[in-house]
């Protein structure tokens, strides 16, 4: 059945010691890299988002005040966003697996890639500086002229969103360039998994719209330094536009965290359907087509902050107009199970639980792209309902997802599936215990962002916190039970899965070259209806 | 191409993960090319907030724009496009393993590169000394208008990252005339040179910009 050692040499074992592991130019080792690095500032963050809880759990003051509330708020966002979300899917797991899913050796530049997570954690140090040094109060938007006139440490964070920009940009690159130029021979654009069209379409958008939020941080660190009067309406200048180079890059930032997860998605609906997909191309030029409108509808972010109503009605139709491709995804993935044969596998469930939340998420922002219905629910708790519905429930559990699917890849050992079950489910029920409430207490009213609130709003409240915590211990155990496999876990094979993407024809854990020799693709990557692997 | 390949089966200049110099190539210059896409939209930022202030007050931008000498922006304007004729000769002498002659025309890039800077500093310590200077730092009473430090600010800013651009370029000006005099590039491999070419042009063009909209609105 399967072997009981590893197959030597893997990239985990070869070659040793701490230098060979700083500066390697393995992809498979820099994507573990920045995993290490992901799930730290996961961590970091959900502490913040813990201490938020325990907060709201009353109320009259528990454990901090306005201003500490402030900035810890600040922190949960800012940590979440640029330094967990947005490298997560792409620099972790796509490190790991784009080249294999490719029959490449190496994506097109080692020593970019290695030189962008080196940049990542610069940005971080900047970062975690900014925690320390009176940390940031402006929320994770920094709006002027609030950021521009606070004694808080601004100029440390927009420096590390500044720093951590490029990493993005330099990821984005060299996966556009390796998915365009170091394809196996026979593996065509219509023959490739559609995880990597997601990683492409994520690509133009790191690309294209970081550079933005880059010339927007400097503008408005010299803003404070300097006191160039741009953004500062004091001084002739317009703070709206802040709220324009923001949102121009902040929107379709909210892609390049949710395409990845979409991508995941892909995979796993076939995998554990043993089907063909339905809709390969439908699926793979969605996630252009949302790349390409998500450019255009950062305005629905300012629908109360004094842009023309003609530019309103623009981005709100658009703003409709990006569901589309987003449910046409979904629609996909439906038709996919229907008459598949499905098993329950852990990231199988994650990925269900993905289609439920992340049609909730999907849904509700087509409620807050309505000009009328925003200007009641803007900046109430049912924005925040609904961008942790997308983005917890939707990218973060495909993030799990992804990490259950490929773990035994990456580390040729299997987690416990009954744990992984458990977890599973404890993420579910958690996540919906804390946000569901959200939605109800944002459209009764109850604005975000305060440490107080009515008492009408306690129940609520007090149920999200335990939501927090239920979602807290499954965190808890998975961290536990993966640790535990990477050591201890049952040794497989190449394919325990019985999937038919080109990462499972190499060894678990892959050789440091990927492939003893380059693979020749002759089928598409779900042909489950006309080849049949077993399980190893 | 493919025969070639083949033939010089793998040449120092080929990294391991590409299986021939051609694949090696073509990913480069992508990778410059997508590069240079985010540098436009770097400074598209900036040319967007230009568009912005100066449709807001187009009379304040045309009595700023008054303070800045087209002289000298002329002859930096011609500075630089001559610079891309050497940048280019140089990349044309290296293909035909003119080693020599394509250091000499680096060089010569270098040395435009500098008179470009040189002049910007003398622009600049003019401007300062009048107080011509963005935000709070403006104290000059010639311009008449509100506000008219908001026109400092966007060109200090567009023509300051300017010229940091144009210290990077000397850089990798500098990194490409190295590997040329110790003749890591010829006729076989030369895109390091190629691609700080690509680079080298949009510094300038991004010029040929800014010198009609900074210096000759009026």
């Amino acid at each position: 059945m399967y072997d009981k050692a590893l197959p030597q040499p893997n990239y985990l074992s070869e070659p040793k010691g701490l230098k060979s592991w700083l500066l390697t130019t393995d992809h498979k080792r820099i994507g573990l890299m920045y995993f290490a690095a992901i799930m730290g500032a996961f961590i970091l963050g959900g502490i913040f988002a813990m201490l938020i809880r325990i907060e709201l759990i009353s109320p009259s003051k528990v454990m901090m005040g306005a201003d500490a509330y402030n900035q810890v708020f600040t922190l949960h966002g800012a940590i979440m966003i640029f330094l967990f979300i947005i490298p997560s899917i792409p620099a972790a797991l796509g490190n790991l697996i784009l080249p294999l899913m490719l029959g490449a050796k190496d994506v097109a530049f080692p020593r970019l890639n290695l030189c962008s997570w080196y940049i990542y954690v610069f940005g971080a140090l900047f970062a975690v500086y900014s925690m320390f040094a009176n940390a940031v109060d402006t929320g994770w938007t920094f709006y002027t002229p609030y950021s521009s006139e606070t004694g808080t440490a601004v100029i440390s964070m927009a420096l590390a969103v500044f720093i951590l920009g490029f990493s993005s940009i330099f990821t984005g690159l060299n996966f556009i360039v390796t998915i365009h130029k170091l394809r196996a021979p026979g593996l065509t654009w219509y023959k490739l998994p559609l995880f990597v069209w997601a990683i492409y379409a994520t690509g133009i958008l790191q690309v294209m719209a970081t550079p933005v939020i880059g010339i927007t941080m400097v503008l408005l660190v010299l803003e404070r330094v300097a006191g160039i009067g741009i953004f500062d309406p004091a001084m002739g200048g317009d703070p709206v536009l802040f709220q324009h180079f923001f949102w121009f890059y902040s929107h379709p930032a909210v892609y390049i965290m949710i395409l990845p997860g979409m991508g995941i998605i892909s995979e796993l609906i076939t995998a554990f359907s043993r089907k063909k997909i339905f809709g390969y191309k439908a699926i793979a030029y969605s996630s252009l087509a949302i790349a390409f409108i998500s450019f255009l509808v950062w305005g629905h972010h300012m629908f109360v902050s004094g842009q023309s109503r003609f530019a309103a009605m623009i981005f709100s139709f658009l703003t409709f107009f990006v569901a589309v491709p987003s449910a046409i995804k979904v629609f996909n993935w439906m038709a996919t199970l229907y008459k598949g044969s499905i098993s329950f596998a852990t990231p199988m469930l994650y990925a269900l639980s993905f289609l439920f939340l992340f049609a909730i998420g999907g849904l509700t922002g087509v409620f807050l792209g309505a000009l009328a219905v925003d200007v009641h629910l803007h900046d109430t708790y049912f924005v925040v309902a609904h961008f942790h519905y997308v983005m917890m429930g939707g990218t973060v559990v495909a993030l799990l997802g992804g990490i259950h699917y490929w773990w035994p890849k990456v580390f040729g050992r299997m987690y416990s599936e009954v744990w992984g079950k458990v977890c599973a489910a404890l993420v579910f029920i958690g996540f919906n215990v804390t946000f569901l409430p959200q939605f109800v207490m944002g459209s009764q009213g109850m604005p975000r962002r305060y440490y107080t609130y009515p008492e009408q709003y306690q129940a609520m409240h007090l149920f999200s916190t335990i939501g927090s915590w239920i979602l807290g211990v499954g965190f808890l155990i998975m961290t536990i039970y993966l640790l535990h496999s990477v050591f201890k876990g049952r040794i497989v094979g190449k394919n325990p899965w019985g999937a038919l993407t080109l990462e499972w024809e190499t060894t678990s854990p892959p050789s440091p070259h990927n492939f003893e020799a380059t693979p020749e693709v002759t089928h598409g990557p779900y042909d489950y209806d006309k080849i049949v692997v077993e399980p190893t | 191409m493919a025969t070639t390949s083949t033939h010089s089966a793998h040449p120092d200049y080929l990294q391991h993960h590409f299986s021939d110099p051609q694949q090696q190539q073509e990913a480069a210059k992508l990778g410059m090319w997508i590069f240079l896409l985010t540098e436009v939209l770097l400074f598209g930022g900036l040319f967007c907030a230009y568009v912005i202030y100066r449709s807001w007050d187009p009379q304040l931008f045309i009595n700023a724009n008054k303070e800045l000498s087209v002289p000298l922006g002329a002859l930096n304007t011609i500075v630089l496009i001559t610079s891309s004729v050497t940048m280019a000769l140089a990349i044309r002498c290296v293909q035909l393993n003119k080693s020599k002659q394509s250091a000499a025309y680096l060089i010569a890039t270098l040395a435009f590169a500098a008179v470009f800077l040189v002049v910007k500093y003398f622009e600049y310590s003019h401007k300062i000394h009048l107080g011509q200077l963005p935000g709070q730092f403006y104290t000059y009473t010639g311009i008449e208008g509100n506000n008219p430090h908001i026109f400092f600010s966007v060109y200090f800013m567009m023509t300051g990252l300017h010229g940091l651009h144009v210290l990077g370029g000397m850089g990798a000006i500098g990194w490409v005339l190295w590997k040329t005099v110790k003749r890591q590039l010829h006729s076989e491999y030369y895109t390091p040179m190629e691609n700080v070419g690509l680079y080298w042009h949009l510094v300038d063009m991004i010029w040929i910009f800014l010198f009609p909209l900074l210096y000759l609105i009026g």
